[in-house]
């Protein structure tokens, strides 16, 4: 289990200082697959920097297991840190070693006899499905592959703990829900614990179980993911959540009105009649619409006037119209 | 166009002193260049790891201390170091003259040159890789020896020929105070005795090592270096 207990980091810049984190308490359950999102500059890297002491947090204390890693000395550090795994956006892989060599890396560091590190090596690579790029040097692989050789790396010391920082963010959707489908493997066969950081909703929802929504450098709530994704609480989280939100709060209109046209006369021009026969304006609001054979096919989004009887009107001149199905929106995705 | 006996001389250098200056030269240029780099090496890389955002920052006033020094040794033209250099010369090898005298002030002279190189061979490496190292609780020594020579290699050696062929030239400049090799051949017999033949001679010797050198660089990196395809 990781406690993270009051944790604040403060930066001193040319410019003052800088908090970056203020006041973080978190608990990580054993074998959890526990999310971390925020926007860029919400202090993801710092925090989960502070996880394994990368990054010296000002105040706090980090707890994995009930031990202190603020207290220990450096060498008791460089044996903890060999029990919490870590991965990055831009895989930080040795470019002079191949994909073997790199699995080999923390082996070497750990004193592991030559041939016995490279079997358990290729064991690794078999792991994470890449058994067959042991001789290729990260230059020849592409980004899939390479963040499979971290993950590898990663796993050498056999950690109990894997951070992921940004792991998917390079990566473009296909291999993204790849990676994530093996970290999920991971978690659920060896059991290790996933910290994953990320910026992207889609990377929680596939893959964690639990998330805190980090910004400016706070937790602003925390829970499991169906609860957070589907009511978030905080200003943060519903900005999280629910980025179109925002934008149609500041529409004018407070009803929305989606036309389908199907087969509609095309000859009559619907906003235009409605504003010269009827005197009511309405605002297109995104419109998708081909004119087949003079007829009218597609769909329309109107904001309705904020008037209750022009709004009335003019949906009842829209439903007498043939061919054409209305119906009223509460939102809508441009 | 040559003066008489001109032609003879050459000849004459050519079957008796050549393959000595050859050696000499060779000699003045990689034995100082290897010294200078047991030197530089290590403190390039204190140059990189003891910096205030290093991996292991030493006190300010050190760092600060070792970048004048260098910074000074690096200023003062070879010729004059040369001379300077002599007592230390006398001290360390016994002589002031010849092949030998002249490998201290090589050595001295081309230290703080090639510890710059190695800090900016160094600097090249990923500071992101350090971190996962850093990650895996690699040590401050695994994390040179493991991380930083290796990853840094291929700019060490194309830095290493910089080094060789830059100290080639000053050995070849202590001819004019008694060094030897083949810098010895062209002021000697070429300038001093006016032979231009002998002169010609002993410079397009020169050019053509300088290229051989550069040129098993060349060979020697791109084979070193992993992230060409």
């Amino acid at each position: 289990m990781i406690e993270l207990v009051k944790l604040s980091k403060t930066f001193s810049t040319a410019d003052g200082q800088v908090e970056a984190l203020k006041d973080i308490s978190l608990r990580i359950e054993d074998g959890d697959v526990f999310g971390i999102i925020g926007l860029s500059g919400a202090g993801k890297s710092t925090l989960v920097r502070c996880i394994n002491l990368l990054e010296r947090p000002t105040e706090g204390h980090i707890l994995v297991d009930g031990r202190d890693l603020t207290a220990l000395s450096s060498r008791e550090l460089r044996k903890a840190r060999k029990s919490i795994g870590m991965i990055f956006q831009g895989f930080h892989l040795l470019m002079q070693r191949t994909a073997l060599e790199n699995v080999c890396f923390p082996l070497e560091l750990a004193g592991v006899k030559r041939a016995e590190a490279r079997r358990r090596a290729l064991e690794l690579l078999e792991l994470v499905e890449l058994p067959d790029k042991a001789g290729a040097y990260p230059v020849q692989l592409s980004g899939g592959p390479k963040q499979r050789v971290a993950i590898a790396r990663a796993l050498a010391s056999e950690p109990r703990v894997l951070l992921c920082d940004e792991a998917t963010s390079a990566l473009d959707p296909k291999t993204t829900r790849a990676i994530l489908e093996l970290l999920r493997k991971l978690n659920r066969e060896l059991g290790v614990t996933l910290v994953i950081i990320t910026h992207e909703m889609r990377v929680v929802e596939q893959i964690c179980s639990r998330v805190a929504i980090l910004d400016g450098g706070e937790i602003q709530e925390t829970g499991p993911v169906s609860e957070v994704f589907s009511n978030p609480r905080s200003e943060a989280g519903r900005r999280l959540v629910l980025p179109e939100g925002e934008k149609i709060h500041v529409l004018p209109e407070n009803r929305l009105v989606r036309l389908v046209f199907d087969g509609a006369a095309a000859t009559e021009p619907i906003v235009a009649s409605l504003a010269a026969r009827q005197g009511i304006l309405l605002n297109i609001l995104s419109a998708d619409t081909h004119a087949i054979g003079g007829k009218t096919f597609g769909s329309m989004v109107l904001g309705l006037p904020q008037d209750e009887t022009e709004a009335a009107r003019a949906l009842l001149y829209l439903r007498e119209i043939p061919g054409l199905t209305v119906e009223e929106v509460t939102d809508y995705v441009f | 166009m040559f003066s008489e006996g001109e032609l003879e001389l050459l000849q004459k250098i050519i079957s008796q002193g050549l393959l000595q200056a050859l050696g000499e030269t060779l000699l003045m240029t990689f034995v100082p260049t290897i010294l200078a780099f047991v030197i530089g090496l290590p403190l390039g890389i204190l140059l990189v790891t003891g910096d205030e955002k290093g991996i292991r920052p030493l006190p300010r006033w050190l760092m600060k201390l070792l970048h004048f020094i260098i910074n000074i040794l690096r200023s003062v033209p070879f010729l004059i170091l040369l001379i300077v250099v002599l007592p230390l010369s006398r001290a360390l090898v016994g002589t002031t003259v010849g092949t030998r005298a002249i490998l201290v002030p090589l050595v001295v002279a081309a230290f703080p040159f090639v510890a710059r190189l190695v800090e900016t061979s160094i600097r090249e490496v990923d500071p992101g890789v350090v971190e996962a190292a850093q990650s895996m609780g690699a040590s401050t020594f695994q994390i040179i020896w493991k991380v930083l020579i290796p990853e840094a290699r291929p700019a060490l050696i194309a830095n290493f020929m910089v080094a060789l062929i830059t100290i080639f030239g000053y050995g070849a400049m202590s001819g004019a105070v008694g060094g030897g090799g083949i810098g010895r051949i062209a002021v000697n017999y070429g300038y001093n005795r006016y032979k231009p033949l002998v002169m010609y001679f002993a410079v397009i010797l020169l050019v053509i090592l300088v290229q051989l050198f550069q040129s098993a660089g060349n060979v020697l990196v791109k084979k070193a270096d992993k992230r060409i395809r």
